[in-house]
């Protein structure tokens, strides 16, 4: 026990400054606890006014949200037509009937080509005559006016892919014309772009409206416990302790908002899941309505509290320094 | 432990507060404040609390000199001081026993130590059953006791009071002076503005009058002229 005794003697001054630290510590994290709660308390013993502007705050987060819902479900159907991107090859008249059976089978055999269909003149002329009504007017021309064509089927559903493999074919020694028949495609993907940018925009502005409403909310809550504020100050409370209360409130009212903004989601996808189900099938489909999902859920909750803890700084900030014992 | 030295305050519109105030006070003093309305009691204890600044002059409490105290360690210096003040400034949506605490949770007392504490501070002034009382219910000399009670819960080694007197009948004001009067004899230096004249004859303790911001007495209260003395 001597010898021991020796080698622990200098720990013992740590172990006391170390139980003071974790003591503070402890203190400092009870506090958080405790102010979170009663804030939290305090905004529930109000419960109409409370719930009045947590509604505002979500409905100005369920609006840009619930649009990028419907955005991303816009996206993930025009993927899936993506695919039916079909590139046709129209050859060059003097490409004979056998080069072309000899080209079709040659890229059928690429690896981003899934297959390919050779049309000749003849085919593409009945085709033409049975879909165009035109059939008697055809049958008294002399010559076939139409080229012999190649339907390409790519594997890559991949649009981008597919103009790619559509400028190479177009190079092709036999092909005239390649023509990539993704036209629509193409307009929805502009459209789809030009919605996603104003779902950002429209976020944007509605965040701001939601951080002001926080702002105002917060500067109300600090003006009528004015007399509470300047009590605390004068028995040596710091800034971070007077404004802690009015932080937590902040972060209530933008999660509460956040929260009821996606139940507000949640239930409007509910609500149409069974007949956008029902829509796919007609257009035999596999199309499922997709949710928020977990990341965007997330990243809602944090950026709703994050905007309320961000909008009641800057209410502290404005308002707390002003009010001092007099 | 309270020193001014040739301390001055102007506030902005020009009106001199406060000219060259100088003296000391020990530890374990208790010490009255007197002087009409406006003669620079409130300006005084102001300067005290870090309210205001001096326009001139140093302050010295408790070793540490107040001009070098800077926005921030305002609220660590306070801890130092308890204030009782006239209108008792009570939360009245907190119990007794909150409000008695709340400068334990500032300092960052444990639950358990500060609950020790506050029973301790209750106890002294007399109102251990009534902590769980909300202050709306309590009368004017209890609230008042509360004040002190919250004022002396973290044992600060200054005791400022700002009329503590001034709403209560004598036998109360009797009561409260006793209380300051034990914590004197503990150490702590206790400085209490009043123009309650009565309630400063009655004890022999020394005695600081302000007039028009000059300090023009400063003595135990023998001196104290006769005139001024019948009055009620």
């Amino acid at each position: 026990m001597k010898p021991a005794n020796k080698g622990a003697a200098p720990r013992r001054g740590a172990s006391v400054a170390k139980t003071q630290f974790s003591h503070r510590f402890e203190s400092y994290k009870n506090n958080h606890k405790e102010v979170a709660a009663s804030s939290l308390q305090r905004l529930l013993s109000t419960p109409l006014p409370t719930l009045m502007t947590v509604m505002v705050i979500a409905i100005a987060l369920a609006l840009p949200v619930g649009l990028y819902v419907m955005l991303k479900n816009a996206q993930a159907l025009s993927r899936d037509w993506d695919g039916s991107a079909q590139i046709s090859l129209y050859l060059k008249l003097s490409t004979t009937e056998r080069q072309g059976k000899e080209l079709a089978t040659r890229l059928a055999k690429r690896v981003d080509i899934g297959k390919s269909q050779y049309i000749s003149k003849e085919q593409a002329l009945e085709e033409f005559k049975a879909l165009s009504g035109f059939g008697d007017v055809l049958t008294e021309l002399e010559d076939n006016p139409l080229p012999a064509v190649i339907v390409v089927y790519p594997t890559s559903r991949d649009l981008a892919k597919a103009e790619v493999l559509q400028q190479e074919l177009n190079e092709f020694r036999e092909v005239d014309t390649a023509q990539l028949d993704a036209q629509w495609v193409r307009r929805l993907h502009a459209m789809l772009d030009l919605a996603e940018r104003i779902v950002w925009a429209l976020g944007l502005g509605l965040s701001l409206a939601v951080l002001l409403v926080i702002i105002n909310t917060i500067r109300l809550a600090i003006e009528s416990r004015r007399d509470e504020i300047v009590i605390v100050k004068l028995v040596g409370g710091t800034d971070g302790f007077v404004q802690r209360p009015f932080l937590y409130t902040g972060l209530w009212y933008g999660l509460g908002g956040g929260i009821i903004a996606l139940l507000v989601i949640q239930s409007v996808l509910f609500w149409v899941d069974s007949p956008v189900a029902k829509l796919a099938d007609l257009y035999s489909s596999a199309f499922n309505l997709r949710g928020l999902g977990f990341g965007p859920t997330l990243a809602l909750l944090l950026g709703s509290g994050g905007l309320g803890w961000l909008g009641a700084w800057w209410a502290v900030r404005q308002h707390l320094r002003a009010i001092e014992p007099r | 432990m309270i020193e001014f030295k040739q301390v001055c305050k102007r506030y902005e519109n020009g009106k001199d507060a406060l000219s060259q105030v100088s003296f000391e006070l020990g530890e374990g003093e208790l010490t009255f404040l007197t002087g009409h309305s406006g003669a620079g009691k409130s300006t005084l204890l102001k300067l005290i609390t870090l309210i205001e600044r001096p326009s001139q002059g140093q302050i010295i409490i408790d070793g540490q000199n107040l001009n070098g105290i800077g926005r921030r360690g305002i609220p660590f210096f306070r801890r130092k001081i308890g204030i009782v003040f006239q209108n008792h400034q009570l939360l009245f949506d907190r119990t007794v026993y909150d409000n008695v605490a709340l400068p334990l949770l500032i300092a960052g007392f444990s639950p358990k130590d500060a609950g020790r504490r506050v029973r301790a501070a209750l106890d002294k002034v007399g109102l251990l059953d009534k902590e769980n009382l909300f202050p709306i219910s309590l009368s004017g000399g209890e609230q008042q006791r509360v004040g002190i009670a919250r004022a002396v819960v973290n044992k600060p080694p200054i005791l400022l009071a700002d009329e503590p007197t001034g709403n209560l009948d004598p036998k109360l004001s009797e009561e409260i002076m006793d209380l300051f009067q034990q914590f004197c004899q503990v150490g702590v230096t206790v400085l209490i503005a009043t123009h309650d004249l009565n309630l400063i004859h009655r004890y022999s303790h020394r005695m600081l009058t302000l007039n028009e911001g000059r300090l023009v007495h400063n003595d135990v209260p023998a001196a104290v002229p006769a005139e001024e003395e019948a009055e009620p």
